[in-house]
């Protein structure tokens, strides 16, 4: 058996990412929840691959005190392109298990991690511009504040204090990940101590 | 002078009788205080104040649904604490939520005479399945101008009226039977029928006053009502009636007074006679003969008013024929029992085999056996007949009398533990007893003159017990004096121990007569709506967006189609509207969150306020009369900006050709707008 063939248990983590990788196509990906003394129920932003869900309508309402741009699917190219990205990494995934190569897998993981890298950069860039661009007639003006959302994890803006973090599918996206991480680190590491 | 000195000698020579007598009735007085019962200080436990407090924040265990009175309105409690949750308006305009005076409810209010803006409101039932409160609807009796409405517990709001006919002191009604198959109402004024002259001298009460009895049929699915017969009966005063249950499903009590058919100084003339009735009556065979075709098509007028949560609108439709059948007549579907001395309330218990009737002017209180009556009956053991009807014997019907319970029984309910809980007016309290034994087991004062009481599910087949509230006529020294006019209220009771235990007063708008109560669970879990959908708002004028808004002038007629959302109209600005012109304000609240009403007035309105639901359309009429500037706002704070959220109206003389204009946010140029 040559060195580079993967093990049956390496074929099911990679069947698995790629399970993983089409389910994230149907469930939202990222989440920004929101709470505030008025709020006891709490808001949530829904990032789906294809489209913003969840409380939308109420939180582009609120925006308008602020003079934040309102929010809408259409306006992000993002949600056309990725579902395709999260097909293609499925198929990827599937295939890998018949081309049944360790470096084909360790270049595609060195791939999806250029991606994630690539994917926060562009949601950080997006949270940037939607915080800053403030329409000069807004109502409520502080000055020096931006409204930008944090990347991952708490912010306090204004009365809301905003949660960003993975949503099931994020989950499942980081699970695709682990495990292709898992099967490098056995296929490389653990087959040549062999 | 001579007077005052003689009167000084005369009291210098009695000093010492004089103070012995201050003495003696000093003493005399602290010890008959001493042997007073003691005031209610002494009457509230210790922990009371615990089993009544709900933290902020927190959630009562149960609704409390009290009968308005005389405010027309229905009003909601939690308990155990007592806070009032909201007032539903239902039979009286409500100037604060618009209700009668929007154009889509003033149809809510319709009657077969016109519009009516007020009623009495007395009974509640909500509506049951297999005899146990279900949690779907309430329904609410109008007394003066006789009428039923339903108020869906999903929106708190009031969902239908149906008027009746034939009707007079819509009293013993709205009760209903185990599967909410009817809403049952009976006339408290006999009085000539709808199809007959009415115009006829009062003297001549018992040739021509009759009573009729409705039976209201409701729809399983959406709760909605039809008349479905009336039993034509003799001109006695219908009182109160309670639904079989379990083994007398099937069967209706009635208790009535008046069986003198006296039509003046009643409260002498009505209480002659020793013993009035109750009447059972089989509603099963009645619905048997109905089908057989016994029942006669009578022409009358009612008006029938339905709610639609769509357009948002309330239609109202006069109906012209009624279907009655001669219960005199037919001799097997009411029958009479002997009840003392003027009966008003009228119990059955949760087994359905005891019907518990309080005689108000009666020492003891009769408990008639439903086993033995339909054993009467087959027996043909009557002692005689009242107007056609089989008057069965006292002794063949009674389980038993409860002796010395108090002065003035009125009302009775049950905690599912065999055990009644009656009111007593005259006595002022609320006395425990056995039903099966009749045995008083303890009394507890009402502070003052309890009417109805309450105990959750205490009608129905399922009790949930654990607390009792008692509705009092009168207050006096219970609360701070705020006038010639006192607040009313109710007294909870723990009845959760052997001995009943006052916990709590607390006031209730209007009069409070009948009330029902449920655990909060089975309401706030029903599928309870946070706001109307939008996208299923088919009102004909509704403006699902600032882009549809509008203002068209027909005529006189000018129809504004305008939005409200935080914290704006549109439009805000309005020109063109002259004096003497009809203006229509359709508003839609665009909102699609929860708890963000909006509400809208306008100067000199000659009518109401409207308060929007998210996502609701209503529309208020308003007739301008002077020329000048009209700014209107909106009344519930509903943002930061919400003494923002305003516009105005520039009102020009009759003839006047300024033209229609509207806009938000931009102004046309000044040359333009002379």
């Amino acid at each position: 058996m040559k060195i580079s063939n993967l093990t049956a248990l390496s074929k099911v983590m990679l069947l698995v990412a790629g399970l993983l990788f089409i389910g994230s196509l149907f469930v939202p990906m990222w989440r920004i929840e929101l709470e505030a003394p008025q709020y006891p129920e709490g808001l949530v932003l829904q990032l789906h691959a294809n489209k913003i869900g969840g409380d939308v309508d109420i939180i582009n309402g609120l925006n308008h005190y602020i003079g934040m741009a309102t929010l809408h699917s259409e306006n992000f190219l993002e949600f056309t392109i990725l579902p395709y990205i999260f097909g293609v990494f499925a198929i990827i995934s599937l295939v890998l298990i018949f081309i049944n190569n360790r470096k084909a897998v360790l270049v595609f993981f060195t791939f999806f991690v250029l991606f994630v890298i690539l994917a926060g950069i562009d949601f950080y860039r997006w949270n940037y511009e939607y915080g800053h661009n403030l329409d000069p007639n807004a109502a409520i003006k502080v000055p020096g504040m931006a409204y930008q959302p944090p990347l991952i994890g708490y912010k306090q803006l204004l009365n809301f204090g905003a949660y960003s973090i993975p949503d099931i599918g994020g989950w499942m996206l980081t699970g695709a990940g682990v495990l292709l991480f898992l099967v490098i680190l056995k296929e490389f590491k653990f087959k040549k101590s062999i | 002078m001579g007077e005052s000195d003689k009167t000084v000698f005369n009291f210098n020579k009695m000093k010492n009788k004089f103070i012995k007598a201050v003495v003696v009735l000093i003493l005399g007085s602290s010890l008959i205080t001493s042997c007073k019962p003691k005031n209610s200080g002494d009457v509230v436990s210790g922990d009371a104040a615990q089993k009544v407090y709900v933290a902020p924040g927190k959630y009562d265990e149960f609704y409390n649904f009290v009968s308005g009175g005389f405010s027309g309105q229905m009003s909601v409690y939690g308990l155990p604490s007592g806070r009032m949750l909201k007032v539903v308006p239902i039979f009286s305009v409500d100037p604060e939520s618009g209700w009668g005076f929007s154009e889509e409810t003033k149809p809510m209010l319709n009657t077969s005479e016109g519009f009516i803006p007020w009623d009495d409101q007395h009974h509640l039932e909500l509506s049951q399945t297999n005899g146990e409160v279900d949690g779907r609807w309430i329904f609410a009796n109008a007394n003066n101008t006789p009428r039923i409405a339903r108020v869906d517990l999903k929106r708190f709001k009031t969902a239908e009226i149906i008027e009746l006919p034939n009707s007079a002191g819509n009293h013993s009604s709205p009760f209903i039977t185990e599967n909410t198959e009817y809403v049952v109402a009976g006339t408290r004024f006999g009085i000539p029928s709808d199809y007959e002259d009415g115009d006829v001298p009062i003297n001549t009460y018992k040739q021509n006053f009759k009573a009729h009895i409705s039976f209201i049929k409701v729809d399983k699915e959406s709760g909605k009502m039809d008349l479905s017969f009336q039993l034509r009966l003799p001109g006695v005063n219908f009182d109160l009636s309670h639904a079989g249950k379990g083994k007398s499903h099937g069967w209706f009590f009635f208790t009535c007074y008046n069986s003198e058919q006296a039509n003046t100084l009643l409260e002498v003339n009505a209480s002659q006679n020793d013993k009035d009735f109750i009447m059972a009556v089989n509603w099963k065979k009645a619905e048997e003969y109905i089908k057989a075709g016994k029942g006669k098509i009578e022409k009358t007028k009612y008006a029938h008013n339905t709610w639609n949560d769509e357009t948002h609108t309330g239609t109202s439709v006069i109906k012209d024929e009624v279907l009655v059948l001669d219960a005199m007549a037919m001799k097997d579907i009411c029958y009479l029992m002997p009840c003392p001395k003027s009966p008003h309330g009228c119990d059955v218990d949760p087994t359905g085999e005891y019907i518990v009737g309080s005689g108000k002017l009666a020492a003891l209180i009769p408990v008639f056996s439903f086993d033995k009556m339909t054993k009467a009956i087959a027996k043909k053991d009557y002692e005689g007949n009242y107007e056609g009807i089989p008057v069965l014997k006292y002794k063949s019907v009674l389980y038993g009398e409860v002796q010395k319970p108090g002065l003035g029984p009125l009302h009775t309910e049950f905690d599912g533990k065999g055990n009644a809980y009656t009111t007593f007016f005259v006595s002022s309290e609320v006395v425990k007893w056995d039903i099966k034994t009749l045995k008083v087991l303890d009394r507890v004062p009402t502070y003052y003159s309890v009417g109805h009481l309450c105990i959750p599910g205490g009608d129905s087949k399922k009790p949930f017990g654990k607390y009792l509230i008692a509705y009092n006529k009168i207050t006096k020294d219970r609360y701070l004096p705020t006038g010639p006019e006192l607040t009313q209220s109710a007294q909870l009771y723990d009845i959760s121990g052997d001995k009943m235990k006052l916990l709590l007063d607390f006031p209730t708008i209007g009069e409070p007569h009948y009330a029902q109560a449920a655990p909060a669970d089975l309401i706030r879990n029903n599928g309870q709506l946070k706001f109307y959908d939008i996208k299923k708002n088919n009102h004909p004028r509704v403006a699902k967006g600032e882009k549809e808004t509008k203002v068209v002038r027909e005529g006189n007629k000018v129809h504004v189609y305008m939005t409200m959302i935080r914290s704006h109209f549109s439009p805000d600005n309005i020109e063109g509207i002259k004096v003497g012109d009809d203006v229509y304000f359709h508003i839609t609240n665009l909102e699609q969150d929860w708890d963000v009403p909006h509400g809208f007035s306008i100067r000199r309105a000659q009518t109401a306020e409207l308060l929007i639901m998210p996502g609701e359309t209503a529309t208020l009429n308003w007739k301008p009369t002077k020329v000048g500037m009209v700014p209107f706002y909106c009344t519930d704070f509903c943002s930061a900006l919400h003494q923002e959220m305003s516009g105005y109206i520039r009102v020009s003389p009759a003839g006047s050709n300024v033209p229609i204009s509207y806009s938000l946010g931009t102004n046309l140029p000044a040359s333009s707008t002379k």
